[in-house]
């Protein structure tokens, strides 16, 4: 059984349709790249997956749990499914240590001594050990990227979703990232990412997804993808990048 | 006639009811915070009629002067037969009158904490309260700061108004002591300046939060 299914989703934002009926699956231990045009509905796509945004028709299942609007449903849910942002959200309030052991603590009543095993565990994963006692505030971005990961990482998630972590970075700083997410999908963690670093999709993603206008335009084996597109969208897309 | 002078002894009363001053301005912050959190929390909240309600409270509290809250809970609900002591009748409605205003700025600070952290938050299966309590609400406090202690300011010279009703505070005893010595220009400078000594602190405080605030913020 498809560790994600989306069937046939559509979502408007008021007379907008930006989602015109997407379908996909995807396996377990899968890495799979969402690409396109900005507006082309990809960020879209991947928040609908975990129900930040609410679909106007078809069905979303991830992990076992079904999206619906239900509150506690989606909670169910979200201790599966982690999702990393652009913008990192850090708790800007909270050291590193406090931000990783904030949700496993309330929400899944670990204790105190466990979640800080599991904190540091995750920290040393994202290459950041040393900072378990500094704020956000005192991080580069790319340092709080990783300890935005390093946080949905200490919940334990079946399925990882990433939503253009890279782009607010330096190029520097996108690559200590780019490394702890290939590390991850070689450890076999199911992963979505929508991405505009196509060498990274074409390298780590196992299937890469081209979206166009709220449909999936082209999709296949990443490497085959990128080396053969069939469509004239994706065509002039991947020229662009390479330009 | 014999009129006295002011001495003393007549600043020492002062001293005395400034006292009030200060005990009816920890009442007004004391309940109007707990009843303008709430206010401010329902403000805030995804009922629709919870905000309407919280909404409209703070419309009508800010639109009418304190002065007519101040009568209708005295003048008011003794002719209802509730005869309220004058320190009950004026910190009653001091703290509505501080619970209107502090929902307002609250309302503010809460929503001013970025749309981000509550989908973090939430994406981190975080029930609502929690997310209130342990993302937005702590940040909310350091950004409200400087304005709650700046309103306490407008609200420790606001409970001069309740001298109306017989309350003695520093405004009314400055009274007091004007009509037993009549030197307008010593009494109530000498008020003026007890005022000062407990608003300057104050303001100078909200001020001190404030570029701690935006310091931190710029980091």
């Amino acid at each position: 059984m498809p560790e994600v299914i989306v069937e046939n989703v559509h979502k408007s934002f008021g007379s907008v349709e930006v989602l015109k009926g997407v379908s996909l699956t995807v396996e377990r231990g899968e890495v799979i790249a969402l690409i396109g045009r900005s507006g082309s509905g990809k960020s879209t796509l991947l928040r609908c997956i975990n129900g930040l945004e609410k679909i106007n028709s078809g069905r979303i299942e991830i992990a076992g749990h079904t999206v619906s609007s239900d509150p506690r449903q989606l909670r169910e849910l979200r201790r599966d499914v982690g999702i990393v942002f652009q913008s990192y959200n850090l708790f800007p309030h909270l050291s590193v240590g406090e931000n990783i052991m904030l949700a496993p603590k309330i929400v899944k009543n670990v204790a105190k001594a466990q979640s800080r095993e599991t904190a540091e565990k995750v920290l040393k994963l994202v290459g950041l050990s040393e900072k378990f006692d500094a704020y956000p505030d005192e991080l580069s971005g790319g340092q709080q990227q990783r300890v935005a990961i390093a946080r949905s990482l200490a919940m334990q998630p079946k399925v990882m979703l990433f939503d253009e972590v890279t782009s607010a970075l330096d190029p520097e700083l996108t690559e200590e990232v780019l490394n702890v997410m290939e590390q991850l999908a070689r450890d076999g963690m199911t992963m979505i990412l929508v991405t505009h670093e196509m060498a990274f999709a074409r390298r780590v993603a196992t299937k890469t997804i081209f979206m166009h206008q709220g449909k999936i335009w082209e999709e296949g084996v990443s490497k085959q993808l990128f080396s053969d597109p069939k469509t004239p969208e994706l065509r002039q897309f991947v020229k662009a990048d390479v330009k | 006639m014999i009129l006295r002078t002011f001495g003393f002894s007549e600043f020492g009363f002062l001293v005395s009811a400034l006292l009030w001053t200060v005990v009816l301005t920890i009442i007004a912050l004391g309940g109007g915070g707990i009843v303008g959190f709430f206010i401010a929390l329902a403000r805030t909240s995804t009922h629709k009629w919870l905000r309407i309600v919280a909404a409209t409270y703070i419309q009508i509290i800010q639109g009418i002067p304190v002065l007519m809250i101040l009568f209708l809970s005295y003048y008011g609900l003794s002719l209802a037969g509730l005869q309220l002591p004058p320190l009950v009748a004026a910190g009653a409605s001091m703290t509505i009158y501080a619970s209107g205003y502090l929902a307002e700025i609250w309302r503010g600070c809460i929503q001013s904490v970025p749309k981000q952290q509550w989908e973090a938050s939430e994406s981190l299966a975080m029930t609502r309260v929690q997310q209130y309590r342990y993302v937005i609400l702590p940040q909310a406090l350091r950004i409200s700061l400087p304005s709650t202690v700046g309103f306490a300011v407008q609200v420790v010279k606001n409970t001069s108004i309740t001298s109306i009703i017989g309350f003695v505070e520093l405004a009314r005893a400055g009274q007091l002591i004007n009509n037993a010595t009549f030197q307008p220009f010593r009494v109530f400078l000498a008020v003026a300046a007890l005022y000062f000594v407990v608003c300057y602190p104050l303001s100078q405080l909200s001020r001190w939060l404030e570029r701690r605030l935006h310091a931190r913020s710029h980091r």
